[in-house]
């Protein structure tokens, strides 16, 4: 029984050092004013984990909006309410499923790459070798990184909604019939920017903070060995996805919870 | 001074877990000279030369390079002092989104505000000392092994170290590459005039070129001296691991209970 | 460091995109409109009730969005809702004084809006000027109401 207690307590403190030495991570790679390089680096990171994510975050957005339309209607002609369509697809997608969605497809697509890449980096040793060249690791690989992330999710965000959007006007307007008028009309009367568009950004900035930060900071911690990269790329997708929803309850009771 | 070692270590404790690693090393690293530093595999070599290039910090002990106190610098004093050292790693570690000719002059772009020509001719420079400048252009994904070694170690040289680290540089080479790194880190020693730690445990290479050596068992250096000092040396250990013997005082059984009834036992469970 | 052409151009482009897919959720989704000052005129209207008409609500003339309701507040002269529009500054001295506003519905469940519909006065409505003929929104148990009341009368 008290060997059960003292492991509790060990993992418990396994686990708050873990979090004091990510916190640390992120607060000595987050400073430091980008040069010149810094910038072109950063340029070359939100191409790799924004612009090669384009395509993928674009295509689910185009089907959730379909979907969403969809089964929209399906339910909204029950009640004669069809036209309520374009302000059913827009709020769900603008405050729920393009800020999630979205970071969850980023945490699988751009932060498993980047453990991965960054895992790469240390276990052969390119880490330590730009430490005793003089070049602090922190600022040059993981920093361009982290701030990649931090722009391109809230990007690709946008577009998911903007698609997903267009998607159910696809469906609403071109295949189902709803009057085109009522699809935008309900939708600009009910959507609003700040309340809504803007909430939904603000996660979206939050998500991107924390599936970047954890998926720079698993590749940076791993165990340098084939099998430590595998295991901390699994463990991004898994702690950035729980994160991510986890987060998304907090946010949302903030937001639209109405505690204000 | 100039007689003075270049590389002094005292009393080096280090533990990693439960496990010690390093229990009161000693070392006195001479200036101009390539020093070896042998031992089987797993004995922390590698762990070494962290703690010499101040990567690791140890629990007991100190390292002092030309007087510094490695572990008591600031952080950027410690940066300072690592542009007069070299190090060129077990894998090569080029950085693999860089050309072979952006990775030698990665250091030059990092330390310098040379004009752009002056780091080309530099660069060129090294590459030509290890043979490589006509693949210049590649990336280190197209190189082989000895190759990505070679341009390391020209990485390594373009500041004109004073000190240089080579942490297992034989390991994995084919005869050739082998019989050229051996040329090239003498040849490089006894032209820049700079102190060299060798790390490894390919005893014929390493032997061939150093001009002192440690040998690190069990935490401890356990003989230092000339190379033809230590292959007459009469202690058991060192005169196993010297000429490669399978059993000797490092059995060739990992710890076990004895043969004979651990059989038995399989039987009667069966 | 190598510079590539190709993958400025991608990042270029994403950001341009990112900024653009920000404009049309602003203006197309959630109906913001960047008007410059000057070309707008307001009108103010009083309703007795406006039912769930709701800032930035349009204001259409048959049909046709002509401009937005930018506040609603209660008078506390009368105790009804006073509504401010503003509109294209284009109908400014075109709309007659008799012009009536009434608060419409856009189908049976979705956004209501006002509709305007121009009078036969020779004098026109100028800016600040209040619309006096207008008629409140329906509200669906007021109808029921008076339907049941018809029902018991008859």
């Amino acid at each position: 029984m008290i060997g059960r207690i003292v492991s509790l307590g060990r993992r418990g403190c396994e686990v708050l050092e873990a979090l004091g030495r990510a916190g640390q991570f992120l607060a000595q790679s987050a400073v430091g004013v980008p040069s010149r390089e810094g910038w072109y680096l950063w340029l070359r990171q939100v191409h790799f984990v924004g612009v090669l994510s384009l395509a993928i975050v674009l295509v689910s957005g185009l089907f959730i909006g379909m979907v969403l339309a969809l089964q929209g209607y399906t339910l909204l002609v029950d009640f004669g309410a069809e036209q309520a369509l374009g302000q059913m697809v827009a709020l769900s997608l603008l405050r729920e499923l393009s800020p999630v969605v979205a970071a969850l497809l980023f945490a699988g697509r751009a932060g498993s790459a980047l453990t991965a890449e960054i895992g790469l980096m240390k276990a052969t040793e390119q880490l330590t070798s730009m430490e005793m060249i003089g070049v602090d690791p922190l600022r040059r690989v993981v920093a361009p990184r982290l701030w990649a992330g931090f722009v391109a999710l809230p990007l690709l965000t946008v577009g998911f909604s903007v698609v997903g959007i267009y998607g159910g006007y696809l469906v609403g307007v071109e295949w189902l019939g709803v009057f085109e008028g009522s699809y935008w009309g309900n939708m600009q009367a009910s959507v609003d920017f700040v309340g809504d568009v803007g909430n939904g950004m603000v996660k979206s900035v939050v998500f991107a903070l924390v599936v970047t930060w954890i998926a720079v900071f698993q590749g940076y911690d791993l165990v340098p060995t084939s099998e430590g990269i595998s295991r901390a790329t699994t463990r991004t997708v898994v702690y950035s996805s729980l994160a991510v929803l986890g987060l998304d309850f907090v946010l949302t009771a903030l937001m639209f919870g109405g505690f204000s | 001074m100039t007689d003075s070692p270049f590389v002094v270590v005292e009393g080096l404790h280090f533990a990693r877990g439960e496990k010690d690693i390093f229990r009161g090393v000693e070392l006195q690293i001479p200036r101009g000279k390539i020093t070896a530093i042998l031992g089987p595999s797993g004995t922390g070599k590698t762990t070494l030369l962290k703690l010499i290039g101040g990567q690791l910090a140890p629990d007991e002990g100190r390292v002092r390079i030309d007087g510094e106190d490695v572990h008591a610098l600031s952080r950027k004093a410690l940066f300072r002092l690592r542009r007069r050292m070299g190090m060129l790693f077990q894998s090569g570690a080029l950085f693999s989104d860089l050309s072979v000719f952006e990775n030698v002059a990665f250091p030059l772009r990092v330390h310098t505000d040379l004009p752009e020509a002056m780091i080309r001719d530099v660069a060129l420079m090294k590459l030509q000392a290890v043979g490589l400048r006509g693949a210049r252009d590649l990336m280190p994904s197209e190189l082989s092994g000895g190759m990505a070694r070679r341009v390391a170690l020209a990485r390594a040289i373009a500041l004109d170290p004073e000190l240089i680290l080579y942490d297992e540089p034989f390991v994995g080479q084919d005869p050739i590459s082998k019989g050229v790194l051996v040329q090239l880190i003498k040849r490089l020693n006894d032209a820049l005039g700079l102190t060299a730690i060798v790390v490894s445990h390919d005893i014929q290479e390493t032997l061939s070129i150093a001009d002192y050596v440690y040998v690190i068992s069990d935490g401890r250096v356990m003989a230092h001296g000339t190379p033809d000092s230590l292959d007459v040396d009469e202690d058991p250990r060192v005169s196993q691991f010297v000429h490669g013997e399978p059993d000797g005082p490092v059995p060739f059984h990992y710890p076990a209970t004895d043969f004979f009834s651990d059989i038995l036992n399989m039987e009667k469970r069966s | 460091m190598k510079r590539s052409k190709t993958m400025e151009l991608g990042v270029g482009l994403f950001m341009l995109a990112g900024i653009l897919g920000l404009l049309f959720l602003g203006m197309r989704v959630s109906g913001m409109a960047f008007t410059v000052p000057g070309d707008t005129f307001r009108l103010e209207a009083n309703f007795a009730n406006i039912g769930s008409l709701k800032p930035r609500a349009r204001v259409t003339m048959a049909g046709v969005t002509v401009g937005r309701v930018t506040a609603i507040e209660l008078d506390t002269d009368w105790y009804d809702a006073r509504v401010v529009l503003e509109l294209d500054g284009e109908l400014e001295g075109q709309l007659a004084r008799d012009t009536t506003a009434a608060i419409l519905t856009a189908g049976l469940l979705g956004e209501q809006y006002i509709g305007l519909t121009v009078g036969g006065d020779p004098e026109t409505l100028a800016d600040g000027d209040t619309i006096r003929d207008t008629q409140s929104a329906m509200v669906l148990e007021e109808l029921i109401q008076q339907f049941v009341s018809n029902m018991v009368s008859d």
